[in-house]
């Protein structure tokens, strides 16, 4: 396999490729969320005047796509690059296509096409505008022009763009299948991960325990609600509405989630996530 | 001289749907500046890719036309004050002013030379508010809060009268005679002129005409028996800078799955053309279109076959998944699924759909038709509601009738589609739509205007094409004062407009009635033959003139007593309702008109016996009467108007 990157080194070019771009690298936010873009590091950063260039692998957990690591392409939890540039630069999707090649992709030899794919996301009160990447058909890339996030339009325009690696290495290593990606030499993402695939589509559609689920939530809601009334805690209190998020989608894969509730209950989240938004505006003097 | 004018618009990937409605604005808006301006000219093309709007002009002047304008001052009797004032009002002084001879007098007058601009000068002022004005369903701003918006951002923006750069800035984006070519292909910066734009544009990787890409598709894949979809290849022209299509296939076994998931996958998920073989059946290749000039090596093509397979295998792995549940046992879940906020679940709507049909076949096929909605099939390829439903019925053993109901359902999606095959489909897409429509109209969510977020008025257009179509029984069941009028305005619609008969004959015959449309249509063919024959039109104004009557003496009883008729034209009238009575309306009409003719040529409706003139107005009547239960004739446009 000499030539062709593992998934590791993947990840590390991307990171040094970032890295050399200005962007600070993070390690992965450590409360589960569902994507990227729900780290603080998106989340918050893209609020207020403040120019910001950030790139980070945050694993993401998907109660619902949970396949007891039997589907070959879909994954309870993946793995996402997520990069925010704020603002965008005028060349933004040359840096990003820059960014293929240095993992080894020769654009001219392949077909690479930007195909309209907006984005929203109702909890967080959050929108933008953008493409799916598709790389010889395969999306590879969500890029998205942030418009709005915690209900604020922003002051400056973010390009947000997520690479799923699962699916980009996969690609470049040409197998039919994520759990036969080479996670490094000899190593492949069937050891490192499947049992964790199984375990957790099990808990997460089998055996999670609805009644308690249903307690963290409004105690999670209610600890949130508390910090905000508090100064120096929004942090705090957005790993509450984290918490909440991530219940929720729990509660959904157990399928406990009714037509009128959920409405309701991403009322709830969305509440909160606009709470902690307005704080977080209000401490860089951004609100009156 | 006459001058050429060329702009191009560059920007980041525009949506393929968006770009031919935005061209039309672009070119009107800009004729439309160009005359109001008087800059002479006209827009003699526009094209576009997903990078750039472009448009060309002929024939501009070099600068307006200078303007000479007579302007009156005060009367010339007011004296020297009012004069300079109105010197100084007009920038000259009095010695420069002329007099003008009124019919009031004389008055103090100036002749206001304006100098016509330089068209570059219009052009760079009107130019960035015209682009901005661009009609968009949606648009983004890129530099920031309150900045400017547009579909997606701006990035270069070349604009050239002959040789010269019109100047003006977008978004920091300035103006020039640099282009850009194609991401791959093509140079990022490219000097232009109007001449070599097409050239230069080709050379870097983009074909600028739309026509032009479209044909090196088409002669691309001319020897594959591609499935023909216009609306994929137009989707494909606008996707591309430079298309080349490429034939990619897929392992047999694959066949055994249903052949609309196989097309559905590829189509809406890949944007492939699917293949035929010679007798017409799903051959196990796949047309994509390249947005680049060659797979020299063979990689977007193996790419692409990787990531079809993986779909397929995901289509394989829900359709066994799903199998291990059958549809009915699926009932209960569709309480998980909204149909509309206000008005409950997918259960609650099917428990209605039941309720509506009445044979035990048509009830079966109700109470699963909404079943794969909890599908992963469904979950994942949403277009297929309805089609995998039929499928898996079909499999899990439901006779026939009920498994092509649920296929065919939600046909017809468009005036295009061709409503279910089946009466059992007809049935249960009726019921379906009929109540999708009472229950949005009861929560009051009716369409208005351009807008209709539940596609009421496609549900309504499908259920007149059914009844008619189909030769269905239907009698509109619980529809509210507003649905009626909302169902009406479609009947009327569709015969006028799809059916295209005359609106003056649908709005006669519906005046008779409209809701047992197989009646009306019939009572329209009847009309529309009818009309062709010279006694009708006379016929039609002579019931325009006794509806006239009857409504200025505010009369309505069509009890009439024959021995009260006078001898004669009266008489005469009367026994030709009387010996025709129950033939068809097209026999009647020519005995008919003479008598009705001379009846009122001869005959004094308004008599001085007011028993006579009661009578006289009930014969009328009563003919009127007996004649509307084909149409109303005089809602007939004719030329003996009065």
């Amino acid at each position: 396999m000499s030539g062709v990157l593992t998934f590791q080194e993947t990840v590390l070019r991307l990171k040094q490729y970032w890295s050399e771009r200005g962007c600070i690298i993070q390690e992965p936010y450590d409360v589960e969320v569902g994507a990227g873009t729900m780290a603080p590091e998106t989340f918050l950063r893209v609020l207020g005047p403040d120019p910001y260039r950030v790139a980070y692998v945050q694993p993401s957990r998907r109660p619902a796509d949970g396949r007891y690591g039997d589907n070959p392409n879909r994954l309870y939890k993946h793995q996402q690059l997520q990069v925010i540039l704020k603002p965008a630069p005028a060349d933004v999707i040359d840096l990003y296509l820059g960014s293929l090649k240095a993992i080894g992709i020769d654009l001219g030899m392949h077909d690479v096409k930007f195909e309209e794919d907006n984005w929203e996301a109702p909890t967080l009160g959050a929108w933008g505008i953008g493409w799916q990447v598709m790389l010889d058909g395969l999306e590879i890339s969500q890029f998205t022009y942030f418009q709005q996030c915690g209900g604020f339009e922003l002051d400056l325009v973010p390009a947000e763009l997520t690479y799923g690696l699962e699916r980009i290495v996969a690609f470049l290593q040409n197998v039919d299948s994520v759990y036969d990606i080479e996670w490094t030499r000899g190593v492949e993402y069937r050891s490192v991960r499947h049992r964790e695939e199984y375990e957790f589509s099990k808990y997460n559609f089998e055996l999670a325990d609805i009644g308690m689920l249903w307690q963290l939530f409004d105690l999670h809601e209610k600890e949130c609600q508390r910090l905000l009334k508090m100064p120096d805690a929004l942090l705090p209190a957005y790993d509450q509405v984290l918490k909440c998020s991530h219940v929720f989608n729990l509660l959904d894969s157990r399928g406990a989630i009714s037509v009128t509730e959920r409405v309701r209950v991403i009322g709830r989240v969305r509440k909160l996530a606009v709470g902690v938004a307005t704080a977080w505006m209000e401490l860089q003097g951004a609100v009156a | 001289m006459s001058l050429p004018f060329l702009l191009e618009i560059g920007t980041e990937e525009i949506p393929d749907w968006m770009i031919i409605p935005a061209l039309n604005n672009l070119q009107d808006m800009f004729q439309a500046m160009l005359d109001q301006h008087v800059l002479g000219g006209r827009v003699t093309g526009t094209d576009a890719t997903p990078r750039r709007l472009v448009l060309g002009a002929e024939g501009l002047l070099e600068r307006q036309a200078d303007v000479e304008e007579l302007v009156l001052g005060p009367p010339k009797s007011v004296g020297a004050g009012a004069a300079a004032g109105f010197a100084k009002k007009m920038g000259t002084t009095p010695d420069q002013l002329g007099t003008q001879s009124t019919a009031k007098g004389e008055y103090f007058a100036f002749t206001k030379r304006t100098q016509g601009q330089a068209t570059g000068a219009v052009l760079a002022r009107e130019l960035p508010n015209l682009i901005l004005k661009i009609q968009w369903p949606k648009t983004m701003v890129w530099n920031g809060k309150g900045t400017e918006r547009f579909i997606r951002p701006i990035r270069w923006l070349v604009a050239l009268l002959r040789d010269q750069v019109v100047p003006f800035e977008i978004g920091g984006v300035k103006s020039g005679n640099t282009t850009r070519g194609h991401r791959v292909l093509g140079k990022p910066s490219i000097p232009v002129t109007i001449q070599n734009f097409d050239e230069q544009l080709r050379t870097n990787g983009v074909i600028l005409s739309a026509a032009e890409r479209r044909g090196r598709i088409e002669s691309g894949i001319s020897a594959w028996r591609a499935k023909p979809d216009p609306d994929l290849m137009h989707t494909l022209v606008y996707i591309t800078e430079f298309p080349t299509p490429i034939l990619g296939s897929f392992d047999r076994s694959y066949l055994d799955l249903p052949h609309e998931v196989l097309i559905t996958v590829m189509r809406h998920h890949q944007k492939y053309f699917s293949v035929e073989d010679a007798d017409g059946k799903l051959a196990p290749h796949f047309i994509a279109v390249m947005n680049t000039n060659a797979d020299a090596e063979g990689l977007v093509r193996h790419g692409n076959e990787r990531v079809l397979r993986a779909r397929f295998n995901d289509a394989r792995f829900f359709w066994d998944v799903d199998q291990k549940k059958r549809l009915e046992d699926r009932l209960e879940d569709l309480k998980n699924v909204t149909f509309q906020a206000k008005l409950g679940s997918y259960y609650d709507k099917t428990l209605r759909i039941e309720k509506l049909v009445v044979d035990a076949n048509a009830k079966r096929a109700a109470v699963l038709c909404k079943c794969d909605l909890t599908t992963d099939m469904v979950k994942e390829f949403t277009d297929l509601q309805g089609i995998v439903g039929g499928l898996y019925a079909r499999a899990q053993g439901e006779p026939e009738e009920v498994s092509r109901a649920i296929y065919d359902h939600y046909k017809p999606l468009s005036m295009e589609d061709e409503i279910p095959t089946t009466t059992g489909g007809r049935i249960l897409s009726l019921a379906d739509k009929w109540d999708t429509l009472v229950e949005c109209f009861k929560v009051g969510m009716i369409p208005s205007g351009s807008r209709d977020p539940f596609a009421l008025r496609r549900a309504a257009q499908g259920i007149v094409r059914i009844v008619v179509e189909g030769k269905m029984k239907f009698d509109f069941p619980g529809m509210s004062p507003e649905l009626s009028e909302f169902m009406r305005d479609r009947v009327e619609y569709y015969f006028r407009d799809v059916r295209g008969f005359a609106y003056d004959e649908v709005r006669a015959c519906m005046a008779t009635g409209w809701t047992d449309l197989i009646d009306l249509e019939g009572r329209l063919k009847r009309v529309q033959v009818v009309r062709t024959t010279p006694d009708f039109e006379p016929i039609a104004a002579s019931f325009k003139r006794i509806k006239n009557i009857l409504k200025q003496a505010q009369f309505s009883d069509s009890t009439f007593y024959a021995n009260l008729l006078e001898p004669g034209p009266e008489l005469d009238l009367y026994e030709e309702m009387r010996g025709t009575q129950g033939q068809p309306l097209e026999s009647r009409i020519g005995p008919l008109r003479p008598k009705v003719d001379l009846f009122f040529d001869k005959v004094l409706v308004n008599a001085p016996d007011a028993n006579i003139r009661r009578n006289r107005l009930a014969l009328l009547q009563s003919l009127l009467t007996e004649f509307s239960d084909v149409a109303d004739f005089s809602e007939i446009v004719t030329e003996r108007q009065s």
